[in-house]
């Protein structure tokens, strides 16, 4: 029968392609970040010329979202296939206090800066840990519609409270990380008290209270493209979200745009390695974070997203986007313009109550 | 066909409020868009009684009425809400000038039997409608994703050049990206690697269990059946997981051997069920006859029974075609990035940047399954006009 016939030839073909697909080149090594702008800059700016220096092969996998649990459970399985991951500060210390990340001797392992500054001064305060290699500074901060705001635009923080100069919706992200400091800021509490208010049980609930007058008015988000997307349907008049999304949405998409920098979050993004690498690979991984967290690079990264370097050395080499040509320097988080009331993301505090107010605050959300 | 019934004209008691309330339906969505559900309803309920008493009492005249009436909708509608709504009222102003003469001249009963009571007849018509929404209601979100899919921006948003029609808001960037892109590219050669050899060892060991399990004298028939088919019962997160943990002792985590053997497990189930429900139409006795005149198994098997069980195997591989190639879940966990297949490409697409190449994929995956469902039916007409089963 023809039909056989045809099914016939037609599995030999399959078998034969499914065949053909070789076997994977020992020489390549798998770095794990975030996708979407933000891994095209580190492609652009690290992989790239890494991969024409040495000839390593290198697979971008985009699970950093799942960095933890996946680490968790490829160290259960015994095998690690991970070179290199790219994750927030407060993942690393989960990581590192785990053992799932392998400690980094700064001053030996990482690339002096290109003044001359040992990597430990260099990098200063955003080392946070012994597993942590910083990359860049990145903030939570708000954007808003332009045309959507009336005469006034929102000038700081505390407008976002203000549903009377500002009707409309708003999306914040789903989890009390930066909402809960707000919420106390703009209910009067000093912003050197908010983390020791925050640690008592009514100063939650305060926070809590503060987010109930808006509670009807906002959108949760949980991924950092949906302020963007609900900023250009216009379904929200402003919203939080990565300073580098905002960007995006500013500069490159063109849409009607503005950044709210009041009140801007700080955060940390970098790499671990991986704990148990055998040497080969991890002398590898440790060959590639050199290189891609020297001054250059980091610098390199700036031009093609709106993230601040980690390193001080990296800041005077900030130059104009790759393909806008605009200077970047104002869109930088860290610019002096931008950073004059500014959070830096409490590591401590966070590690200690997030368990605790991450319950009060999905409890408090279904309510 | 013909007129069954003799038709007559109809009461206003009858035609006005069947319009009105068809009216208060169409009203719903134009009273929710312009921001008041009831006014919509009322106003939508009014206006179509009206126009419905208006057209068939006092102009009378059907052809100029229907004219008028789509024209005056059609105008209302681009007072509302510009060119959607004139496309939109068009389409309004033809469907209810249509009803009110459909129900007044009483043609509404001509293609249906005489002797069907009021009753049969509201729900012969009930019937059809309730289908009609239910197809709508299915159909609806893929419509709305095809033309989102030549959006000029890089938004799920319809635009107000779309809106106006303005080629200035429509553009082909998407589906250029997704074949210029190499993250897109790669995840379509990946899923085209997998799926097919994933596909071909479902239908393989799927067909030889499912004739195993059909012949009475296995043992344990039921046990065996129902844990072949348990990875279709079993939560696919579960499935995932308990893969990933073997499969990484094994060695075949990250390989592409292994995602393909995770996706034949997934697959299997479905041609199980496919062929063994088209066993029970196949007479053993045919294979006895083969057997009688010489012919070993394997011969029988190619040249009696696959020929005639060809329709459950084609839509079981079918089916496991779509499993593998739309499975997110288990690729996650057993696959790597060197494997990342079409479906794991769009789910990161959808979380770290919303960007309307995943509707262009989306809309080219769903004209490849129209095209595959076509030919796997044209297959099967074909095979059963050439065994005489169809009288066509």
């Amino acid at each position: 029968m023809n039909l056989t016939k045809v099914l016939m030839t037609s599995t030999a073909l399959t078998l034969a392609a499914g065949m053909s697909h070789g076997q994977e080149m020992a020489d390549e090594m798998t770095i794990v970040s975030w996708g979407g702008a933000y891994s095209n800059s580190q492609i652009k700016a690290y992989s790239e010329p890494y991969a024409a220096n040495t000839g390593v092969k290198i697979i971008n996998d985009e699970s950093s979202a799942e960095a933890v649990a996946k680490l968790r459970a490829m160290n259960e399985a015994g095998n690690v296939t991970w070179d290199v991951v790219d994750v927030t500060a407060a993942d690393s210390f989960r990581l590192c206090d785990e053992g799932l990340a392998m400690e980094i001797d700064f001053d030996e392992q990482l690339a002096p800066g290109d003044d001359g500054s040992t990597p430990s001064d260099d990098f200063g305060d955003t080392l946070i840990n012994d597993c942590f290699i910083p990359q860049i500074v990145f903030s939570t901060t708000f954007g808003y519609r332009t045309d959507l705001v009336g005469d006034t635009p929102p000038t700081e923080i505390c407008d976002i409270f203000d549903t009377d100069a500002y009707p409309g919706k708003r999306s914040l992200e789903k989890r009390p990380i930066g909402n809960m400091e707000w919420a106390l800021l703009c209910d009067g509490v000093a912003k050197d008290e908010i983390y020791d208010v925050l640690e008592t049980a009514e100063g939650q609930e305060q926070a809590l209270a503060k987010l109930d007058t808006i509670k009807d008015d906002v959108v949760w988000w949980s991924a950092g493209a949906d302020t963007p997307q609900l900023l250009a349907d216009g379904e929200v008049i402003m919203g939080s979200t990565y300073n580098g999304r905002l960007f995006s949405v500013i500069a490159e998409q063109d849409q009607p745009v503005e950044m709210l920098w009041d009140g801007q979050m700080f955060d940390l993004d970098g790499w671990i390695i991986p704990a148990g690498l055998s040497d080969e690979r991890k002398a590898r991984a440790l060959d590639y974070v050199k290189f891609a967290t020297d001054t250059k690079r980091l610098a390199d990264q700036s031009k093609y997203i709106a993230y601040g370097p980690a390193r001080a050395s990296s800041a005077p080499l900030v130059d104009k986007h790759a393909e806008l040509g605009i200077d970047m320097a104002p869109h930088m988080p860290t610019d002096p313009a931008n950073s004059k009331n500014v959070f830096v993301f409490n590591y401590e505090f966070w590690a200690d109550y997030r368990d605790d107010v991450d319950a009060k605050f999905q409890a408090w959300l279904v309510k | 066909m013909v007129a069954l019934t003799p038709i007559s004209r109809t009461e206003p008691a009858f035609y006005v409020p069947v319009v009105a309330a068809f009216g208060a339906f169409f009203g719903i969505f134009i009273g929710t868009g312009q921001g008041n559900l009831i006014l919509g309803v009322l106003g939508g309920a009014a206006l179509m009684g009206l126009a419905a008493f208006v057209l068939t009492k006092l102009i009378k005249v059907e052809k100029a009425g229907r004219w008028a009436l789509t024209v005056l909708v059609a105008l209302g509608g681009l007072a509302l809400a510009g060119i959607p709504g004139l496309v939109i009222g068009v389409f309004f102003g033809w469907f209810f000038g249509f009803l009110s003469f459909w129900l007044y001249e009483g043609r509404y009963r001509a293609k249906i039997p005489p002797y069907l009571t009021p009753g049969q007849v509201f729900w012969h018509f009930a019937f059809r409608t309730i289908c009609g929404s239910i197809f709508v209601f299915l159909i609806t979100p893929i419509l709305v994703v095809m033309p989102l899919s030549f959006n000029a921006e890089n938004f799920f948003t319809f635009t107000p050049e779309m809106l106006r029609f303005d080629p200035a808001g429509y553009s082909l960037k998407h589906y250029r990206d997704f074949f210029t892109n190499d993250a897109w590219q790669s995840a379509m050669m990946n899923s085209l690697k997998i799926a097919p050899v994933a596909t071909l060892l479902s239908v393989s060991f799927g067909t030889l269990a499912a004739i195993g399990l059909s012949q009475p004298h296995v043992p344990f028939r039921r046990l065996i059946m129902a844990i072949l088919i348990s990875p279709m019962i079993v939560p696919l997160i579960i499935s995932a997981a308990g893969m990933y943990f073997f499969y990484s002792r094994i060695g075949l985590q990250g390989t592409y051997i292994g995602v393909v053997l995770a996706h034949a497990a997934l697959g299997i189930p479905f041609v199980i069920i496919t062929v063994t429900a088209t066993l029970v139409g196949f007479d053993s006795s045919l294979t006895r006859a083969a057997a009688n005149m010489g012919a070993n198994p394997v011969t029988t098997f190619f040249r009696v029974q696959m020929p005639l069980i060809l329709p459950g195997v084609i839509s079981g591989g079918l089916f496991a075609f779509i499993t593998s190639f739309d499975e997110v879940v288990v690729v996650l966990f057993v696959g790597s990035a060197g494997q990342k297949t079409l479906p794991w490409q769009m789910f990161i697409g959808l979380r770290e940047q919303i960007s309307p190449t995943i509707l262009a994929v989306a809309t080219i995956l769903v004209g490849i399954s129209i095209c595959l469902l076509t030919v796997v039916e044209l297959l099967r007409r074909r095979s059963e006009r050439m065994r005489g089963m169809s009288p066509s």
